[in-house]
């Protein structure tokens, strides 16, 4: 599961660019930045405070002070900076990170992602998922093709409940990328080791094919 | 005691990170702190920070964004000892920065649509539709920093600063654990997040190893 998450992630690297202010969500979305370097030019904000996100600190060198959305300890980059809660969320809501990754529990056939609640469990935690989604200019979902139990998260409708009304940008897993156009989604890219085939049979919703993908 | 029953709470931190442990655990000597509605991000960890006050039933009523990873939260609101109110975490934000704005209410897109948009207002501006949402206030902020001076001005350590900054303008009396008390003029005037306005009371914070044997 590990390296599944671990293959997930570094996909989702080739999506980022120089330049870019990037929020990373909890689970595989994480992973991404131990595997960013100065040569990605990326610059990851975390929600709870803090511009300038560097990987993660050895054993002997954690600050408790300085975490991320996990809560995991981080280290900061030179050049990072440290703001309030309410003004960290209004870096998000107002448009001004580029790109979010977040995980996914379930994703609809028009891009649309549950990600904070199971269907029929009480509510209790939302985070900052449902300011993301609004707020971020580009959203990219990193999850892996099933469940854990094997069933497909890549649904025509989600039983979880949705975390927006807005449709993400692309769906990245270890097997496939969709991106998300007008209405549904694309199949632009099937991964090495993996089949349309495959795809096909581990996808519960409708979507259409790029030229693209099928192109080895 | 500045803390009475029935009270509303701010409490800071983003788990236990800015968490003013000092403060939460004094609420335990005092029986008075009790029938609370805390507004914090989270209700701390099984036993630890407010997850002590939450297992001794201190608390009724919690408004925070997520409370899943502590067990003994997710057990209270199950067996109907608790109340959860919960709000996008962007939302609280910025709910805890009005209401120390003076400012009512606030529209924002954050939840359209969604479980959490019930019982909010719909309003569409330039075709987009957004949520209302109230402002928040409580009758005593307890929050965290790093160093104060003498006037109660206050400086943060790193990502520590989370919602503390917020809470510290949205209640009628504020207490701020520091770690260190210096004389009014050590701080730079630059560095300074929270003037000492908004900060009525400062306490020393005991650290870790104290709290644990007191």
């Amino acid at each position: 599961m590990a390296e599944l998450q671990q293959t997930i992630a570094a996909r989702v690297v080739r999506h980022l660019a120089a330049g870019e202010i990037v929020n990373l969500g909890i689970g595989i979305p994480t992973l991404v930045a131990d595997l960013l370097t100065a040569a990605n030019g990326v610059h990851l904000e975390t929600e709870n405070g803090l511009l300038g996100v560097g990987p993660a600190p050895a054993a002997d060198a954690i600050d408790p002070m300085l975490v991320n959305a996990g809560k995991q300890p981080v280290t900061a980059l030179p050049g990072a900076s440290y703001f309030s809660s309410s003004q960290s969320f209004g870096l998000i809501r107002g448009g001004h990170i580029t790109t979010a990754v977040l995980g996914a529990l379930q994703v609809d056939s028009h891009g649309r992602i549950a990600n904070w609640a199971l269907p029929g469990r009480p509510i209790l935690g939302v985070g900052g998922a449902m300011d993301l989604l609004v707020g971020a200019r580009r959203v990219i979902v990193a999850t892996t093709h099933t469940s854990r139990s094997g069933d497909a998260k890549i649904v025509e409708e989600c039983t979880a409940p949705l975390s927006a009304e807005r449709a993400v940008d692309v769906v990245v897993t270890e097997a496939a990328t969709f991106a998300v156009d007008g209405d549904g989604l694309v199949l632009v890219e099937i991964a090495d080791g993996f089949t349309a085939d495959w795809v096909a049979d581990h996808t519960d919703a409708s979507y259409s094919v790029a030229d693209t993908a099928l192109r080895q | 005691m500045l803390v009475r029953r029935g009270d509303t709470l701010m409490v800071g931190g983003f788990g236990l990170v800015g968490k003013p442990l000092t403060l939460v655990s004094a609420l335990s000597d005092n029986p008075d702190a009790t029938d609370l509605t805390v507004i914090s991000n989270n209700l701390g960890e099984p036993g630890v920070g407010l997850g002590a006050l939450l297992a001794q039933g201190r608390i009724t009523k919690a408004i925070g964004s997520f409370f899943t990873s502590n067990p003994d939260v997710v057990a209270a609101h199950a067996e109907g000892r608790l109340e959860v109110e919960l709000t996008p975490q962007g939302t609280m934000a910025e709910a805890i920065r009005a209401g120390g704005a003076g400012i009512a209410a606030f529209y924002v897109r954050t939840g359209v649509g969604t479980k959490l948009a019930e019982g909010h207002e719909v309003r569409e501006f330039d075709g987009v539709p957004h949520l209302l949402w109230r402002a928040l206030r409580a009758n005593v902020a307890l929050i965290r920093a790093a160093r104060a001076d003498e006037l109660g001005n206050l400086v943060y350590d790193k990502t520590a600063r989370n919602f503390n900054p917020d809470m510290a303008t949205a209640a009628d009396l504020v207490i701020a654990e520091v770690d260190q008390i210096v004389p009014v003029g050590a701080l730079d005037p630059e560095a300074i997040v929270t003037p000492h306005v908004l900060v009525d009371r400062l306490v020393l914070a005991h650290n870790r190893d104290d709290a644990s044997d007191g």
